[in-house]
């Protein structure tokens, strides 16, 4: 209770609280779409390849929103250049460039001489949180939920049979490019939560919990962001109570919730499904 | 209005340098029931991709219903390979029709009450009314091909394209997909089915298109259902050939 008399008392802690909670949210819509798709490497992949976007406008003294969103729309873009054009598999193309471009964001971030802020881009402290990063936050978070409560047909379509939504005349490879450029804004949103490391656990973790939990889309979108709120709340609390770093409480509670949900799910939970056959052979005997 | 619902001059398609489809002209008929049959790696996916713009073809000129392609997509339903979905979707059979309104419904439209109704209706006339709330994953391989038939006729569409629909299908199924084909053609629509053996087709099609790269056969099922014919189509098959009672 200690945790809620501090989140009352203490300004910083309102918006690390505020910020993770729609880091959860963003990072538990958007990663639907992203398991869906086979994509969880592509969401490590923009994750990290913001780095030198990131790095170059501290540089600059810009935003680093504006040098994120540049990078990792860049990296995807060339990722699919080079699979298309070659016979190199889509997970080897995602391969190479992401680790090219963390790489670049490494040596642009060591030359800058500043490794205290390396280390929070890639392991994230929320605690840290400033007013312009939640309001950038809420901004990112507005602009994905309203693109996926609009665009939700097309996601859908797209997302289940892409051959079909080409055939009637939607632009997939366009939608690809947006869907891209969300994931990149939603990873931007996380990096000062969970940073660049650990992002992708919060886009797939509990996407794929609620993927567990039910047969529609939409339901498991709800799921997923439900449980991306809880995971944010939970290692929070965790973070400021034992003074652990942010993005690795949030992670281990959305996995906690993953095993349970592994094991307990009423459909496919491991328990029951284990259960229902000893009982159905039982039967037979 | 009658006419010609597909013509094709000329279509060559291929991958990375390696000729896939090579030279095909031919041209459909509006209301026919056509098989596109060939050996396995014949070309005839690459074919049907090709004609709807679905992949970039080296060379040829396409026409549907008189006009370019990209004019009447919203009047054309395809229906992938199975083995091209993902069966774990989360999606129920109700849902999955429900994406045939799809095409006609404008951007940032819900599908409506009617649209569901309509979609039922679909399903029904496949028989699947039943398993509306089931996860489409956990059907049979020919309940998930009706299912597949019913979102293709939600789109009310004029041409249907079908890519190997009796793989791996029941024949009961087979059966139900078939009477459904056929009354489309009845009503003055156009399907091109793609069928990996000769096995039925001569039953199934008026119309056979029968590919291995070239073009080797295209006319009715009596022009084109000839041992020499088929022969040049099935290098080698002679045993298969045999089988399903072709003599030579
Ligand atoms: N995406 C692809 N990349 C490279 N080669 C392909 C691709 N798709 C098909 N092919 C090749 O093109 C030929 C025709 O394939 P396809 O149209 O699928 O044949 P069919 O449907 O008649 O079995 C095959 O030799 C196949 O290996
Ligand atoms: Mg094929």
């Amino acid at each position: 209770m200690a945790f809620i008399e501090a989140v009352m008392q203490y300004g910083f802690l309102q918006k690390a609280l505020l910020t993770s909670v729609m880091v959860g949210i963003i990072c538990g819509v958007i990663g639907c779409f992203i398991i869906l798709r086979g994509m969880a490497l592509m969401g490590d992949a923009i994750s990290h390849a913001v780095l030198p976007g990131v790095a170059i406008s501290y540089m600059l003294g810009i935003n680093f929103f504006f040098g994120a969103v540049f990078s990792g729309v860049l990296t995807a873009i060339a990722i699919g250049f080079v699979s298309q054009n070659s016979r190199i598999k889509h997970d080897t193309s995602i391969g190479i460039m992401f680790t090219a471009a963390f790489a670049s964001g490494i040596i642009i971030i060591t030359m800058l001489k500043s490794s205290t802020d390396l280390y929070h881009i890639l392991f994230g402290n929320v605690l840290a949180v400033r007013s312009s990063d939640m309001w950038i936050t809420l901004g990112i978070s507005l602009i994905v939920i309203a693109a996926v409560y609009l665009f939700y047909k097309e996601l859908l379509v797209t997302s289940f049979d892409e051959t079909m939504a080409a055939a009637y005349g939607l632009p997939v490879r366009f939608i690809h490019y947006f869907l891209m450029t969300l994931l990149t804004m939603v990873t931007v949103a996380s990096l000062q939560t969970v940073g660049i490391v650990l992002v992708v656990a919060m886009l797939i973790t509990p996407a794929a919990a609620a993927y567990l939990l039910t047969e529609r889309l939409w339901v498991m979108i709800f799921l997923a962001a439900g449980i991306g709120v809880v995971s944010s709340i939970v290692g929070l609390y965790f973070s400021f109570t034992y003074n652990l770093a942010s993005g690795a409480t949030i992670v281990m509670a959305a996995t906690s919730i993953f095993v349970l949900v592994f094991l307990f799910s009423p459909k496919h939970g491991l328990v029951w499904k284990t259960l229902r056959v000893k009982k159905k052979r039982a039967s037979l005997v | 209005m009658k006419g010609p619902a597909i013509s094709i001059q000329d279509l060559h398609v291929s991958y990375y340098g390696n000729e896939a489809v090579k030279g095909v002209s031919l041209s459909v008929e509006t209301g026919n029931l056509v098989g596109i049959i060939g050996p396995n790696g014949a070309g005839k996916s690459t074919f049907l991709k090709a004609m709807l713009n679905l992949i970039p073809k080296d060379k040829g000129d396409v026409k549907v219903m008189g006009r370019t392609i990209k004019e009447v997509r919203k009047r054309i339903a395809y229906v992938p390979q199975r083995n091209d979905i993902d069966w774990d979707f989360p999606i129920t059979v109700l849902d999955a029709v429900l994406i045939g309104t799809y095409p006609h419904l404008k951007l940032f439209r819900r599908p409506k009450k009617k649209d569901k109704e309509w979609a039922m209706q679909c399903l029904q006339r496949v028989g699947m009314q039943d398993f509306s709330k089931r996860q489409i994953g956990e059907l049979s391989g020919g309940q998930q091909q009706r299912v597949f038939l019913a979102r293709a006729l939600a789109q009310q569409a004029d041409l249907f394209f079908l890519d190997e629909p009796f793989v791996g299908v029941d024949v009961s199924s087979e059966e139900t997909i078939v009477k459904i084909l056929k009354e489309l053609c009845r009503q003055g629509k156009t399907v091109i089915v793609v069928h990996h053996d000769l096995s039925k087709a001569n039953d199934y099609f008026n119309q056979l298109i029968l590919l291995n790269k070239e073009l080797i056969g295209f006319g009715t099922v009596e022009e084109v259902f000839k041992p020499e014919v088929i022969k040049k189509a099935y290098k080698g098959q002679f045993a298969f050939m045999n089988e399903i009672g072709v003599s030579l």
